[in-house]
């Protein structure tokens, strides 16, 4: 089983602070971590290898210094490592990062399974991970939080629903997103953190994809950012407590001195 | 301070850190309290690869020495000293069969040792020769293939969890301290059965328990070298597993120290940090010195070992278990008193580091029977020169 999982590279905070004048993510000074969501893909990807045989392959987009996240997915025990990295992806929304990814997993040869995180706690969008698949022409399965059964050629999935959870089959190849619920991501060995330090991280650019100029970076970006703001705190609530009788003689009066009713 | 660590040997510290940080901390408490045995943590240092960081590759090993062992100790115990004996008291286990195994056993051993399979246990210790070793009563009787072994030992770390038992046993108790002999018994060998558990003041966490041994027949095989090598086998061990002890106390410290340092910043008393006063400051400073120079003592000792491991350390290695241990029971003594009254309570993790520190003075000889054993280095090396 080839099975590649999507990393993203993100602050480690989730209090993201936000160029007023670019409205874009002020990334510096913060250390960088891989996106959580992105630890329980992998480690999904390497139980799968465990339990089936196969290689994983751990693929992000981003600047040179995303190497050092691939490297930790190497600790981890992933086997190889790929880095697409162009200043002409600089500015990519959604719909270019997905576009990107795409074609750079077509470079990575047959693969069978894609697994991305449910979402970047950064850009929280969780639209990469359909992107790609839309992409690639492949199903798509979003908050996946079992692994029931994996064949050569079939899946069986549980994804999350807000109440109770979907059985899903889907054929091979395929794209799943997953949730925290699905495992318990492992630490490093000391093996897999000496294998990482020596290890090889593919490169590639946007020639090495052959990607359309018009699709990548901020060309290729039909997002526009017109406004990012925290929307004002509400109030804390107030519990009215009682019995039934007490309760409704509360927020009666209630709305009387508010004059609601 | 700089050490001039390796890249690896960092890689090591920052990984034992992780383990400790993540796994260990959050249960800590819990294996202080019910005193069960923490085998949650040794998977997890297992698949960590830090178990056999001291046995050779070939062996399945990280390939390391005493060094190596120690930095992973020191980092586990800056967190927990109890739970990361299991570790250590099993490398007290397999320097016997690292020193003087044969390829057979090494081969036979090692490797479930190094992957974390197994741990190990070393015996000498019984209720009446503690310091006094040569009293051991335990004896093994040689009849055709087998030797047969009888006794009770006490006080036995990773007693009753461990799988491989390294023992030492009179075999020819006329000879004195040179008719005892080193084996290897292994668990659910007929006739070894465990006895007491014992309920300690800390290191909760690790099992301390009785062996017993009747009738119990194991191969002529598990002799470790010849017969009467006993204690300079358990004395050769020592040179190379105290420093783990020592490492264990450095941790217990440092951890100590660590916490103490921001306590005293945020805790606000007369209207600011307690870090603010002299008589404060003063005592954090003495700790933090005596750290250090327990840390450096160690690293040395641990360096002049693994640099020739066939040379006496017995100086070297007591000198740093010695030290170690003197300055963690100070350290953690004066950091429950930097936390004051808070200190005092089981719920800061700091009078627990005082009850674990006091058992680096104890075991692997006693420190009076370092400061002997010091002296009578001193003495000899002094008599040699002339
Ligand atoms: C409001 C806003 C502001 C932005 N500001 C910036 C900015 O300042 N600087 C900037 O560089 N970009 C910025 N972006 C752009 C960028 O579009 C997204 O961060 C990126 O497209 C990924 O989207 P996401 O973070 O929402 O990921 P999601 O769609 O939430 O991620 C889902 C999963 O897709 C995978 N994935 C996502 N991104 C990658 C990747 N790069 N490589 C590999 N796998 C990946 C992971 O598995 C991840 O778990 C911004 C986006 C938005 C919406
Ligand atoms: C938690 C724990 C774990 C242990 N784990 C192991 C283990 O894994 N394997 C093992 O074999 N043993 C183990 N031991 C035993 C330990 O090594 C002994 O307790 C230790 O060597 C001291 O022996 P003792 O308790 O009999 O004390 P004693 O020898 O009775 O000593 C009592 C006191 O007298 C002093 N004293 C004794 N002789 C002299 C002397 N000649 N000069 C000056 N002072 C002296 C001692 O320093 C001490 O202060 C463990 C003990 C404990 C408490």
């Amino acid at each position: 089983m080839n099975i590649v999982v999507c990393i993203k590279q993100v602050p480690a905070t989730t209090e993201v602070k936000i160029n007023p004048e670019t409205n874009t993510l002020v990334r510096e000074g913060v250390e960088s971590i891989i996106n959580p969501f992105d630890m329980y893909a992998i480690e999904e990807g390497l139980r799968i290898k465990e339990k089936v045989g196969g290689i994983v392959t751990v693929l992000t987009m981003g600047p040179p210094q995303a190497e050092t996240a691939l490297k930790e997915a190497i600790s981890l025990g992933c086997d190889e490592a790929v880095l697409v990295s162009d200043r002409a992806f600089a500015g990519s929304d959604t719909l270019a990062t997905a576009y990107t990814l795409a074609r750079s997993i077509k470079k990575i040869d047959d693969f069978d399974l894609i697994i991305c995180g449910k979402q970047a706690i950064d850009g929280d969008t969780a639209q990469v991970g359909p992107g790609i698949s839309e992409e690639l022409n492949i199903p798509c399965v979003t908050y996946v939080k079992k692994i029931e059964k994996i064949e050569d050629d079939k899946i069986c999935v549980e994804r999350m629903m807000e109440e109770g959870y979907a059985v899903i089959q889907l054929p091979i190849p395929c794209l799943i997103t997953v949730v925290k619920e699905i495992n318990e991501p492992r630490l490093p060995s000391l093996r897999g953190m000496m294998k990482a330090k020596k290890a090889q991280i593919t490169i590639l650019n946007a020639a090495d994809i052959a990607a359309e100029n018009n699709r990548i970076g901020q060309v290729g970006s039909p997002t526009l950012v017109s406004k990012i703001f925290a929307p004002p705190f509400k109030g804390e609530g107030e519990m009215i407590l009682g019995d039934v009788g007490e309760q409704v003689e509360k927020l009666v009066n209630k709305l009387k001195e508010t004059k609601v009713i | 301070m700089n050490y001039f660590l390796s890249e690896e040997q960092q890689m090591i510290k920052e990984l034992a850190k992780k383990i400790a940080e993540e796994k260990m901390k959050p249960v800590r408490e819990k294996y202080d309290e019910n005193g069960e045995f923490p085998w949650e943590i040794v998977e997890a240092l297992a698949d960590a690869d830090l178990c056999g960081l001291y046995i050779p590759e070939e062996y399945g090993g990280f390939g390391g020495g005493v060094l190596e062992l120690c930095l992973c100790v020191e980092e586990l115990c800056k967190i927990d000293g109890g739970i990361a004996l299991c570790v250590a008291a099993t490398a007290l286990a397999t320097f016997p069969l690292l020193l003087f195994g044969t390829e057979e056993q090494k081969k036979k051993f090692l490797p479930d040792i190094a992957s974390g399979k197994k741990i190990a246990a070393f015996a000498v210790t019984e209720a009446n020769a503690g310091s006094d070793a040569a009293g051991i009563q335990t004896t093994a009787r040689k009849e055709g293939d087998f030797y047969i072994l009888n006794g009770t030992k006490c006080f036995i770390t990773n007693g009753g969890e461990a799988e491989i038992y390294v023992i030492i046993a009179m075999t020819n108790k006329g000879k004195g301290a040179r008719g005892a002999s080193a084996f290897i018994v292994e668990k659910d060998t007929p006739g070894f059965s465990f006895g007491k558990k014992e309920n300690k003041m800390g290191i909760r966490a690790s099992s301390t328990r009785e062996l017993v041994f009747n009738e119990c027949k194991i191969p002529k095989e598990n002799l470790i070298s010849r017969e009467g090598q006993g204690f300079i086998i358990t004395m050769k061990t020592f040179d190379a597993s105290r420093p783990g002890v020592a490492a264990q106390a450095l941790g217990i410290a440092a951890g100590a120290l660590e916490d103490a340092v921001k306590y005293s910043r945020e805790r606000i008393q007369f209207g600011r940090p307690i870090c603010s006063f002299q008589a404060v400051q003063h005592m954090l400073a003495d700790m933090a010195t005596k750290v250090e120079a327990a840390r450096a003592l160690i690293y040395a000792t641990a360096r002049t070992i693994d640099n020739d491991p066939k040379a006496r350390a017995t100086k070297c290695s007591a000198m740093s278990k010695l030290f170690a241990s003197d300055v963690a029971m100070e350290v953690t003594t004066n950091a429950v008193q930097v936390y004051g009254g808070y200190g005092y309570m089981r719920e800061y993790p700091m009078e627990k580091r005082m009850r674990d520190a006091k058992i680096t003075q104890i075991y692997e000889g006693t420190n009076q029977i370092q400061r002997d054993e010091i002296a009578l280095a001193l003495i000899k090396e002094s008599a040699r020169s002339k």
